[in-house]
């Protein structure tokens, strides 16, 4: 039985290495920790795997959580940059100073259009926010398409079913004060965790109306032609129609950093800002900002 | 507990120790009793055991060492507790400050309100009782789906199968208990979404019968292997009295062992419940997400777990939302912890007995 | 499982097991080939076939699923199902490439996980099967096992959070995660680790304390030697549970993307976040825009594979034991 004793120990020592293995080596000498908008995480990621191929030397972290948790972060100085979604709260900005002693500093690094999107087989075309608000707002009095006067083939009842973020979401809140003016959703939504869930739904649901990043766009959904007016033009979301603040729905996307960023963060921002970083940004499908109108 | 009979017990820790003795170092007592002549030559085997022909002496760091091995045994036994009890405290710790004197909280609409808004621009509403209403049905329709599965398998597996069968099937239950919950999220969002479109013409996949089949085919190895187990606590005298009697192995399984059985299905039943109510990856996934009080099988519901999962990585920590995420988890480890108490209890009666 | 409704007992020793199944209750049931049927005799027999057919359909409900599932999800997955997919990196935006950094992560989550939630779980198995009277305070600890391990797996993650992250102030760390995978997945040790020490019979352990040899020392040359495959199966078993797990790791640890390079085995520091297997198939389901279609689903067949593979060795291991019991 004495090789029993000797397997334990190796198992322990097994156990024990593979544990402090992960101690050992100090590969990358930076890494920048990059949290915040789940709209922007995917663009984030994409400038980390691309920023490898520039340097080695530093390893960018990326995780989503939402535009309110990578500031609230970054203000307790557990991250490095904060991807937001929206514009930072006056508020957060004073939380910002308070606890740091310091400004945070902004970057737009692209923009993003919020598309309407429902099923390929939908015949409708366009909507307005007036419908989209009797749509998703409370009380909103639309609960069928032929409400909206369409006939959707494969949807049966006729039931509109509505496919929004969860509540914390920075989609979730800019749809919610473009679209709603600040008028709570109504409940009973499919409130979807990822805003290619809320795409891939709505392409599996003839029924279903959803909102998402214009980047999430595949086959099998439509983006709908969108006016902020009833009276006014319907305009489909594309990059110049973004860029020209003609599609109503578009926001900016942000990068936070505290204080001006220095060093590898500053590099790694310029980067973003470079022809580089900005092709990344298109490849993702969201709008690059016009050369030169980067910086604050 | 562990059925000791209790008619020897070890020596205690102070007795003089039996160690083998070296050879020529003659007649020796330890301890400070002295004079207790407690040493025995070890058996062979524990020699051998030792992998060597000398042995130590038992000096006194041997017997500070023991002392020492032993406190850290009796550490790690109350472990437990203690882990039990520091999750309790710091899910509650996180939540205790928007119960007593939250901005927009309060006790009453949190339990029985379904306005659930927890980030209103006007005004925050935290109402869970959609929730818990998706919770309970979806966990009911799983186990509407998963106790006579469960149940009927482990008759099969205890009484109508040869030892062959019994091993594989066991071996099947024990792997399809192992899938990862999030692989069964995923199958749900995926495969189940489209079944269930294509049989029921449902409008939407992800709903509660999605989430309950999903839940029914997690929960269904706990309720076997555990109703195993109750039926083969059976004494075999019972069935052999059945049998003389001419009694089928229907009319006995029918008639004799789930009657014999019955506390024993009942926890399995229960400790189903339990996996089904704190299951989180799975139902997130596949039930759809909607903050509604469900009137069919084919609605979207929303659980309490899936909830936390869902907006716990949003909510800013240290805001109301985030606390009352975490008020949910005390409501949730107190659901679960009183099913298993209850379970503990059932299976306690059913062992005495 | 050879149906013979009306074959006649053997001998008597084959009479007294005909309570086990698989034997035949014929001979109690009308007395083989002597009798003629009666009317109430055919129907039981006929109650007893479907009884029986109903019975084995539910059991084979569970294969189905299992079967269906891993042949599915492999089908889906086949265009990706490489050893490449394994050891490259996410490429073009997480659509294509593989999943080595969320593979590692994995294994660093686990590892660590293990080597926290092993010794203490094997010890208190040991003080619980071993030490432990039969008294309140230990009924309330066997109790405390029962409970933890069904707290759910988000109370888990919320309590990580609390006390890890933000109380110890570890931060979202490979350290947290594992701490709380550690806890989370303690019962499964200890449940096993008592079953290994139940199994070896008390006799061993008295003959050791009657030659004078103390409690530990009893544990140490008897009791563990013959239970450590036992054990072992406990800890495999724990390995499977810890890299299945995603919500407890999700907001302690595990992050959306890290980069890394292809086939870095020392890629992240205990500090440092890191990507997982189970949280990496989660966000490309449902955060990851025109991702490959085969990739979510080589995710969950590597995913699954590990831990039905893990699960097997358990399981394995513990027929293999069981075969080579002499008492």
């Amino acid at each position: 039985m004495s090789g029993v004793r000797a397997r334990v120990a190796l198992g322990v020592a097994l156990a024990v290495l593979v544990g402090s293995g992960c101690g050992r080596r100090n590969h990358a000498s930076v890494v920048i920790q990059n949290k915040g908008s789940d709209t922007m995480v995917n663009l984030a990621q994409a400038w980390a795997e691309a920023y490898r191929e520039v340097t080695t030397d530093v390893a960018i972290e990326v995780s989503g959580g939402g535009s309110g948790v990578g500031i609230a972060a970054l203000m307790r100085g557990t991250i490095d940059l904060a991807n937001s979604s929206r514009d930072i709260k006056p508020r957060e900005i004073e939380e910002v100073r308070r606890h740091t002693g310091r400004e945070p500093a902004e970057v737009i690094a692209g923009y993003d259009a919020l598309a309407i999107f429902v099923h390929r087989d939908n015949p409708i075309e366009m909507i307005t926010f007036e419908q989209l608000s009797a749509i998703f707002r409370e009380d909103g009095p639309v609960t069928r398409w032929s409400q909206l006067g369409v006939q959707v083939p494969g949807c049966q009842r006729d039931r509109i079913i509505r496919v929004s973020r969860q509540s914390s979401s920075g989609t979730y809140e800019f749809f919610r004060e473009r679209v709603m003016q600040q008028r709570d959703f109504k409940l009973g939504s499919l409130d979807m965790n990822g805003s290619k869930e809320v795409v891939e739904l709505v392409g599996n649901t003839p029924c279903a109306i959803g909102y998402s990043g214009m980047g999430y766009a595949n086959g099998r959904v439509k983006m709908l032609k969108v006016a902020a007016r009833s009276d006014g033009p319907a305009v489909a979301p594309t990059l110049e129609s973004t860029l020209n603040h003609r599609y109503p729905i578009a926001r900016s996307l942000h990068l936070y950093t505290v204080g001006e960023p220095t060093g590898a963060l500053r590099d790694y921002l310029d980067w973003i800002l470079s022809d580089a970083g900005q092709r990344v940004v298109q490849d993702c499908g969201y709008v690059p900002v016009k050369p030169g109108g980067g910086s604050h | 507990m562990t059925g000791r009979e209790g008619q020897s017990e070890p020596p205690s820790r102070r007795t003089p120790v039996g160690e083998g003795v070296e050879p020529g170092a003659g007649r020796r007592g330890w301890g400070a009793g002295g004079g207790r002549a407690g040493w025995k030559p070890a058996p062979q085997d524990l020699q051998q055991r030792r992998g060597e022909g000398k042995r130590p002496r038992r000096t006194g760091w041997a017997r500070a060492g023991e002392r020492v091995i032993e406190g850290i045994i009796r550490t790690s036994g109350v472990s437990a507790v203690l882990f039990v009890l520091a999750i309790f405290f710091f899910v509650f710790r996180e939540a205790a400050p928007v119960l007593f004197g939250g901005e927009h909280f309060k006790l009453l609409p949190f339990l029985f309100s379904v306005e659930w808004y927890p980030t209103s621009a006007s005004n925050v509403r935290y109402g869970t009782l959609a929730l818990t209403v998706g919770t309970f049905s979806v966990t009911a329709l799983a186990m509407v789906l998963a106790v006579p599965f469960g149940l009927g398998a482990a008759v099969f597996v205890s009484e109508f199968c040869g030892p062959r069968l019994k091993e594989a099937l066991k071996v099947v239950i024990e792997l399809l208990a192992a899938i990862p919950s999030v692989v069964w999220g995923f199958i749900g969002l995926t495969v189940m979404s489209r079944l269930i479109v294509h049989f029921t013409g449902a409008p939407v996949g992800v709903n509660l019968l999605n989430g309950g089949i999903i839940l029914a085919l997690m929960s269904v190895p706990i309720i076997v292997s555990i109703g195993e187990d109750a039926l083969k606590a059976v004494p075999d005298s019972y069935r052999e009295a059945g049998l003389a009697l001419g009694a089928t192995r229907w009319q006995l399984v029918y008639r004799v062992l789930l009657p014999a059985a019955r506390n024993g299905l009942l926890a399995a039943v229960l400790l189903g419940v339990g996996r089904a109510v704190g299951e989180t990856m799975a139902v997130l996934m596949a039930t759809g997400h909607a903050v509604n009080l469900p009137l069919g099988v084919f609605d979207s519901v929303r659980t309490l777990t899936a909830n936390v999962a869902a907006e716990l990585g949003e909510a800013p920590a240290g805001s109301d939302h985030y606390r009352v995420l975490f008020l949910t988890g005390v409501l949730l480890f107190s659901l679960t912890f009183v099913v298993n108490l209850v379970a503990d209890l059932v299976i306690r009666g059913w062992r005495r007995k | 499982m050879t149906d013979v409704p009306f074959q006649e007992p053997t001998s008597e020793v084959s009479g007294l097991e005909a309570g086990r199944p698989g034997s035949s209750p014929g001979g109690a049931a009308g007395g083989g080939r002597r009798f003629v049927r009666t009317a109430f005799v055919r129907r039981k027999e006929r109650f007893e076939a479907w009884a029986r057919g109903v019975f084995l359909a539910m059991a084979a409900a569970m294969i189905v699923p299992l079967v269906a599932i891993v042949g599915h999800l492999t089908y889906e997955a086949w265009p990706s199902l490489e050893l490449e997919f394994i050891l490259d990196v996410p490429r073009r935006g997480m659509t294509e490439g593989g999943i080595w950094p969320a593979f590692v992560g994995t294994l660093y989550l686990v590892g660590l996980s293990l080597a926290v939630a092993a010794p203490i779980g094997v010890l208190a198995a040991v003080y619980l099967n071993e030490y432990a009277r039969d008294n309140w305070f230990n009924r309330v600890i066997q109790l405390a096992v029962i409970n933890l391990a069904g707290v759910p797996s988000i109370v888990h993650a919320l309590f990580g959070l609390g006390a890890f992250v933000y109380a110890a102030r570890f931060g979202y760390s490979i350290l947290s995660a594992s701490l709380t995978l550690a806890i989370m997945t303690l019962p499964v040790i200890i449940a096993s680790t008592r079953e290994a020490l139940a199994a070896v019979p008390r006799a061993f352990r008295e003959a050791c304390w009657n030659v004078g040899a103390t409690r530990w020392q009893t544990i140490r040359s008897i009791v563990l030697p013959n239970s450590i495959s036992g054990i072992l199966t406990g800890v495999i078993l724990q390995v499977s549970r810890a890299a299945g797990e995603t919500a407890p790791i999700m907001f302690t640890g595990a992050v959306f993307y890290k980069a890394i390079a292809r086939g870095d085995l020392f890629a992240y520091r205990l500090d440092e976040q890191c990507m997982a297997l189970s949280m990496h198939l989660y966000t490309v389901t449902t955060q990851v825009p025109n991702v490959r279609e085969s990739v979510p689903y080589a995710t969950a067949v590597v995913l699954l594979a590990s831990v039905l593979l893990v699960n097997a060795t358990a399981i394995g291991l513990r027929l293999w034991l069981r075969n080579r019991k002499r008492w």
